[in-house]
C-alpha cells in the first residue's frame, strides 16, 4: 500500500504553483497545480539525474506556420505546460511527466489526493 | 527573485545555492562509491569575465591595459575591446537556471577567490577530486582581429590564474592559454608558464583561422614536448563563422560548431604528420564529444587510401594516430542503442585514452555516472576513465587525497 505524503493545504497552492515536499530521507517529489489539476511526480530527472521539479515552468514553444508554409515566428502555447529540469533543460510534460523531445523517457508520477482542504501524495 | 518565463507566469526562484542544486549528484556520488577513486576533471569552467577588473592589472602593454582598466571600470557602453565573442544563448532562454542565477550566488568574503569557492562547491558535490579550469569567454578570444589582444590579455590571464586560483587550491590545476594568433608570444607563453607546478599542459582555444601545421609553431611544439606536457585543442562555437552562420538556431550553431573546428585541426594535425615530427607530444581533444572520432576516423582512412601522396609523411592509417590521441567525453551522446557508443568506445581506444570531462558549470555538463553507469565497462575500465587515464597523462600527484593510489 503507498504512503500517504500530506503536502499541505490546497488553498496554500496558487494556479501554476509547486511545492516540493521530502520522500524518504535521499528522494523528494514535486507536487503541481496547473490549469485547476493536480500532479506529481519526482524530483530526479532520467537524464543525469537533475532535481526535475527545482527548475521552472515553461509553456510549450511553438512554430507558427502559415498556409503557404513560410515561418512566421514562434509562440507559447499555455494549454501545454513543461517542467524544465534546471541541470540540462530537458522539458517534460506535465499532463504526464514525459520528456516532450523524447516520449520514451518520463519523471516518475505519483496520484495526489486531496481531502478537504489537505493535499496528499501517494507515494 | 523572479525569472521572466513564458509570459504569464514569473516564476520566483530561490538564490543559487551550488551545493543545493546539484544534491542529486552528491547523491550519486555516495551511491557510487565515488569517494574510493580518484575522479579528474579534465575540462570544467569559471567566469573569468566577472574577475576581469583584476585580470586587466596583470596586462604588460601600458594602452591595452588602460583601455583595459577603463572597460571593465564601467565600461564605454555596448561594446568590449576585449571580448570577441557574438550572439548565442547558451542556457536555453534561462530554462537551465545556474545562468541567470549565478550573480545571486553568495560565497564568504575571505582570502579565497570567489571562483575557488565556487569551483569546490561543485566538485565536492560531483565527487570530483582534481580538475582543470579553463575561462569561459576567452574561448573566443582567438578570433579577436588584434593578435596584440590576444596575447597581452592571455598573459595577463595565465599570471592572474596561476597567482589568484591554482597557487591558493591545490585540487585546482590548469593547461595555460596559449595565444595561437601569435606565433611568437605562443612559444614565449610556453617558454614562461610551461614548467610552471600547476600547469599541466597547453590548450589552443580551436575556434580560430590559423592552421595547426603552419611552421610558425613548430618550435612551439618541441618545446611542448621537450616539457613532455600536452597540447589540449579546446572547441567552442562560433555563430559569427560563416558556415554555421547559416544555422539559425543555437542548437545547430553548438551541435556542428562545438565539433568541426577540433575535427578541422585534428585532420590537418594528422596528415600533414604532426604526430611523427612530434611522437612524444600528446593532443587532447576537448569538449567535442565523441560522436564525431569515428566519422573523421572513417574520412580520413577512405581519402587517405585513394590520395596517399598528400600525406607521406604517415606510417600508418590517419585512424591509427587518432587512437593514439587523447578525447575529452563531454558532452557524451547517449545513444538509444548502447552498442553505437560501445563501438565509439573500441574505435577510439577508450580504455586508455577517454578522460571524462564534467564542463561544469556550462549547460551541458556532464556528472561522473555517464560514464560509470555505462553497462558495458567493469569497475576497472570506469576508474580508468574518469580518473586513472588523466592522473597518468598529467603525471598527476593525487597522494593527498589517496595516498595508497596506485595505477589500475
Amino acid at each position: 500500500m503507498a504512503k500517504e505524503i500530506l503536502v499541505g493545504k490546497a488553498s496554500d497552492f496558487k494556479e501554476g504553483g509547486k511545492k516540493i515536499v521530502p520522500n524518504g530521507k535521499t528522494s523528494e517529489i514535486g507536487v503541481y497545480l496547473v490549469h485547476g489539476n493536480w500532479y506529481a511526480y519526482a524530483n530526479l530527472c532520467p537524464h543525469q539525474g537533475g532535481p526535475a521539479c527545482e527548475g521552472l515552468l515553461m509553456a510549450k514553444v511553438e512554430e507558427v506556420i502559415a498556409e503557404d508554409k513560410t515561418y512566421q515566428g514562434m509562440r507559447f502555447n499555455h494549454d501545454e505546460m513543461h517542467i524544465v529540469c534546471p541541470w540540462h533543460g530537458w522539458e517534460f510534460d506535465i499532463a504526464d511527466g514525459q520528456a516532450v523531445a523524447d516520449r520514451k523517457w518520463s519523471l516518475r508520477k505519483f496520484e495526489v489526493e486531496v481531502r478537504g482542504e489537505d493535499v496528499y501524495v501517494l507515494a | 527573485m523572479d525569472l521572466p518565463t513564458s509570459d504569464i507566469h514569473k516564476q520566483a526562484v530561490k538564490s543559487l545555492d551550488t551545493t543545493s542544486l546539484l544534491t542529486n549528484a552528491a547523491r550519486q556520488r555516495d551511491a557510487r562509491n565515488y569517494d574510493s577513486f580518484p575522479i579528474i576533471d579534465v575540462d570544467c569552467h569559471h567566469y573569468e569575465n566577472e574577475s576581469l577588473s583584476e585580470i586587466v592589472k596583470y596586462i604588460d602593454d601600458p594602452v591595452l591595459k588602460q583601455m583595459g582598466m577603463l572597460y571593465t571600470g564601467g565600461g564605454t557602453g555596448g561594446q568590449s575591446p576585449l571580448n570577441p565573442g557574438g550572439v548565442g544563448y547558451q542556457d536555453v532562454s534561462g530554462r537551465v537556471t545556474r545562468y541567470p542565477l549565478r550573480k545571486t550566488e553568495t560565497t564568504p568574503s575571505d582570502d579565497q577567490h570567489r571562483d575557488v569557492h565556487l569551483s569546490l562547491r561543485w566538485m565536492n558535490a560531483m565527487g570530483v577530486d582534481y580538475v582543470c579550469l579553463f575561462p569561459t569567454p576567452m574561448l573566443s578570444l582567438g578570433l579577436h582581429p588584434q593578435p596584440e589582444v590576444e596575447s597581452g590579455l592571455s598573459k595577463a590571464y595565465n599570471r592572474w590564474l596561476l597567482e589568484n586560483i591554482t597557487s591558493k587550491e591545490e585540487r585546482i590545476k590548469t593547461m595555460i592559454y596559449v595565444p595561437f594568433s601569435d606565433p611568437e608570444a605562443a612559444y614565449e607563453t610556453v617558454k614562461e608558464f610551461g614548467d610552471h607546478p600547476d600547469v599541466i599542459g597547453f590548450m589552443i582555444v580551436s575556434v580560430r583561422y590559423q592552421a595547426v601545421h603552419n611552421n610558425a609553431y613548430m618550435k612551439t611544439y618541441a618545446l611542448m614536448e621537450e616539457l613532455g606536457k600536452p597540447l589540449g585543442f579546446h572547441s567552442n562555437y562560433n555563430w559569427n563563422d560563416r558556415l554555421v552562420g547559416n544555422a539559425n538556431r543555437f542548437l545547430v550553431t553548438h551541435a556542428l560548431g562545438f565539433t568541426v573546428y577540433n575535427a578541422l585541426h585534428l585532420c590537418n594535425w594528422v596528415v600533414n604528420g604532426m604526430p611523427e615530427r612530434f611522437p612524444k607530444l600528446k593532443t587532447i581533444w576537448i569538449e567535442s564529444g565523441l560522436a564525431w572520432i569515428p566519422w573523421v576516423m572513417q574520412r580520413l582512412d577512405n581519402d587517405y587510401k585513394m590520395r596517399w601522396s598528400e600525406a607521406p609523411s604517415l606510417k600508418g592509417l590517419p585512424s591509427d594516430y587518432m587512437r593514439e590521441m587523447f578525447y575529452t567525453s563531454q558532452p557524451m551522446e547517449i545513444p538509444d542503442n548502447p552498442d553505437v557508443l560501445k563501438m565509439t568506445f573500441d574505435m577510439i581506444n577508450a580504455d586508455d585514452q577517454l578522460l571524462w570531462a564534467s564542463d561544469y558549470p556550462h549547460w551541458d555538463m556532464d556528472v561522473p555516472s555517464v560514464i560509470y553507469d555505462l553497462p558495458f565497462l567493469d569497475e576497472r575500465q570506469k576508474r580508468k576513465m574518469l580518473g586513472g587515464n588523466a592522473i597518468d597523462l598529467f603525471n598527476l600527484d593525487v597522494s593527498k587525497r589517496f595516498p595508497n593510489y596506485k595505477p589500475a
